[in-house]
């Protein structure tokens, strides 16, 4: 799994196919982003955006083609995949990305309370190191599990959808932490929903169970690849322009709660 | 101070006095153990576990062996049938799990009720505290050490585990290892356990305690040492009360641990 760090790509797949048993829920997959490079990874739930992460964590192996990734990568979960119910503080939740140096068994010394103090200061939350996770708005939450990958000090940090429905104060402070990482030389790799949010990238990756595009986004970003990506999720807002303020469904709003129409009375 | 005398009664008396240490190193370990069981959603399978070692505890008693052996190999051994019933996806986990525990309740049942067997059934199916050797003390006390250095060591994993297991995994802790140590250590504790509450009530000394603190601690620590505590005092409250009603000594434990459980989840859950 572990390649060089000093030459060569941080993340490199190539002809990946993964699946869970049944057949392959994501094939064809064939990229690689440098040191320092931010990808977003785009495409529709169920698309394989999760799927790709836990291959390149290594919690599933891919069915074939080959995954190379420049040390342990961290992971930044949707906030929705952890225990809310559980009890721990902000500061807890941080100090989990120490137990990848090691020492798993012993409490967490000086050292790596100073670095995950450090973590929650730079996503901002210095002040709420004591407060419990699932006490915290959700943006809060994103930037915990984002300090929590600070202190893991990975070479590559993989992101699922860190910005979806969170506060503008929180997607800025994140948005600066990204750019802090790039310039250590750190990759990112970031699932997102939001097309206009990939602009920003270095490099787009448009997954729809297989791999629909692979490019920087001002060549990704064309409505042939959106269309081949997102299929009838896809709404193009304002069509003068080439490929202008192009704009998903939010995932939220295919399962809504709210029934349209007037319920009966009395039920 | 009658009154006060009346509670140290059961001090006095040698048989009484060990059934409180048994209880006490047992709910000490136990109600710390649970805090995780419940987090990690496993009293079915822990009660499963309980309830389908019978076998293995009757043979013991048959073959003249020490009981923690049988409750060793007989929770091993219902581990795997239970594991492997409840695989069959046409009918169900729960119900694979529900057949085979009762086959196992069923067949420890013929064993024990057999002519020749010596060993009462209801001892082990109800527990005996009363009745615990010095063996069995020492291995209560051996579980409260090593089970406790374990579990220290395993907290931070643990709480990993349990809050983000994919989060977890990349910060390379194994979840399956980790669940899989957890496992063994409640396959441990019944073993431990099963000889002062029998089959069928030993699991209220885990299960009961978390269920108790849970809404009242603020960290997976202080809800181990909480249920810890209150699982020692439910166990000296309960031979409290077996020794003045006269009443049996396991069962008065299991209520009173279930007492506490009720009392705790029905009390207003702690603010910050």
């Amino acid at each position: 799994m572990s390649a060089p760090v000093t030459t060569g790509p941080a993340v490199f797949a190539d002809g990946l196919t993964a699946g869970y048993g049944g057949p392959p829920v994501l094939r064809d997959v064939s990229f690689k982003a440098a040191p320092g490079q931010a990808l977003c990874v785009l495409g529709p739930n169920g698309g394989g955006k999760t799927t790709l992460f836990r291959v390149l964590i290594g919690e599933l192996t891919p069915a074939g083609g080959q995954v190379e990734v420049s040390g342990r990568p961290a992971y930044v979960a949707q906030t929705e995949r952890t225990r809310l119910d559980f009890p721990v503080t902000a500061l807890d939740v941080a100090l989990m990305g120490a137990l990848a140096h090691g020492r798993w068994w012993l409490p967490p010394r000086r050292a790596e309370r100073a670095a995950a103090r450090t973590a929650l200061e730079r996503v901002g939350l210095a002040d709420q190191a004591g407060v419990r996770f699932g006490e915290l708005s959700g943006g809060q939450r994103q930037r915990v599990l984002l300090a929590r990958a600070l202190v893991q000090d990975a070479r590559v940090l993989l992101l699922d959808e860190p910005l979806a429905g969170i506060d503008p104060a929180s997607a800025a402070r994140i948005g600066a932490v990204f750019d802090e990482l790039r310039a250590e030389g750190r990759t990112l790799l970031v699932s997102s929903h939001d097309v206009e949010s990939a602009r920003s990238f270095d490099l787009v990756l448009c997954l729809h169970r297989r791999q629909v595009a692979f490019a920087p986004p001002a060549r990704a970003l064309d409505r042939a690849t959106l269309e081949a990506t997102y299929g009838r999720e896809l709404i193009v807002l304002g069509g003068d322009g080439p490929a202008r303020a192009v704009t998903v469904q939010h995932h939220e709003h295919a399962h809504a709660r709210d029934e349209p129409g007037p319920r009966p009375p009395g039920g | 101070m009658e009154a006060l005398d009346a509670l140290l009664d059961p001090f006095r008396s040698g048989i009484d006095r060990r059934a409180l240490l048994e209880v006490a190193l047992v709910g000490a370990f136990c109600g710390a153990l649970g805090f995780w069981v419940v987090t990690e959603r496993l009293a079915y399978g822990a009660e499963s576990l309980s309830h389908g070692l019978l076998p293995g505890l009757v043979l013991a008693g048959l073959a003249g062996t020490p009981l923690l052996l049988g409750a060793g190999v007989g929770a091993l051994a219902a581990a795997v049938l239970v594991a492997f019933a409840a695989r069959d996806e046409r009918i169900g986990p729960d119900a694979g799990t529900a057949v085979a525990v009762t086959g196992l309740v069923g067949l420890g049942a013929l064993l024990a009720l057999a002519p020749d067997s010596p060993q009462r059934l209801e001892e082990l199916l109800f527990g005996d505290p009363l009745g615990v050797s010095d063996p069995d003390l020492a291995a209560g006390a051996a579980l409260v050490a090593g089970g406790g250095l374990a579990l220290a060591g395993l907290h931070r994993p643990l709480s990993a585990v349990a809050f983000d297991q994919t989060g977890a995994f990349a910060a390379g802790v194994r979840p399956a290892l980790v669940r899989a140590a957890l496992l063994a250590l409640l396959a441990l504790a019944i073993a431990v356990a099963v000889q002062g509450l029998g089959a069928l009530l030993v699991l209220a000394v885990i299960v009961a305690p978390p269920v108790a603190v849970r809404r009242h601690t603020g960290t997976p620590s202080g809800a181990m040492l909480a249920g810890a505590a209150l699982a020692v005092l439910a166990g000296v409250v309960g031979i409290e009360v077996s020794f003045h009603a006269g009443s049996a000594a396991g069962a008065s434990v299991a209520l009173a641990l279930c007492a506490a459980a009720a009392a705790g989840a029905a009390l207003p859950a702690r603010r910050e």
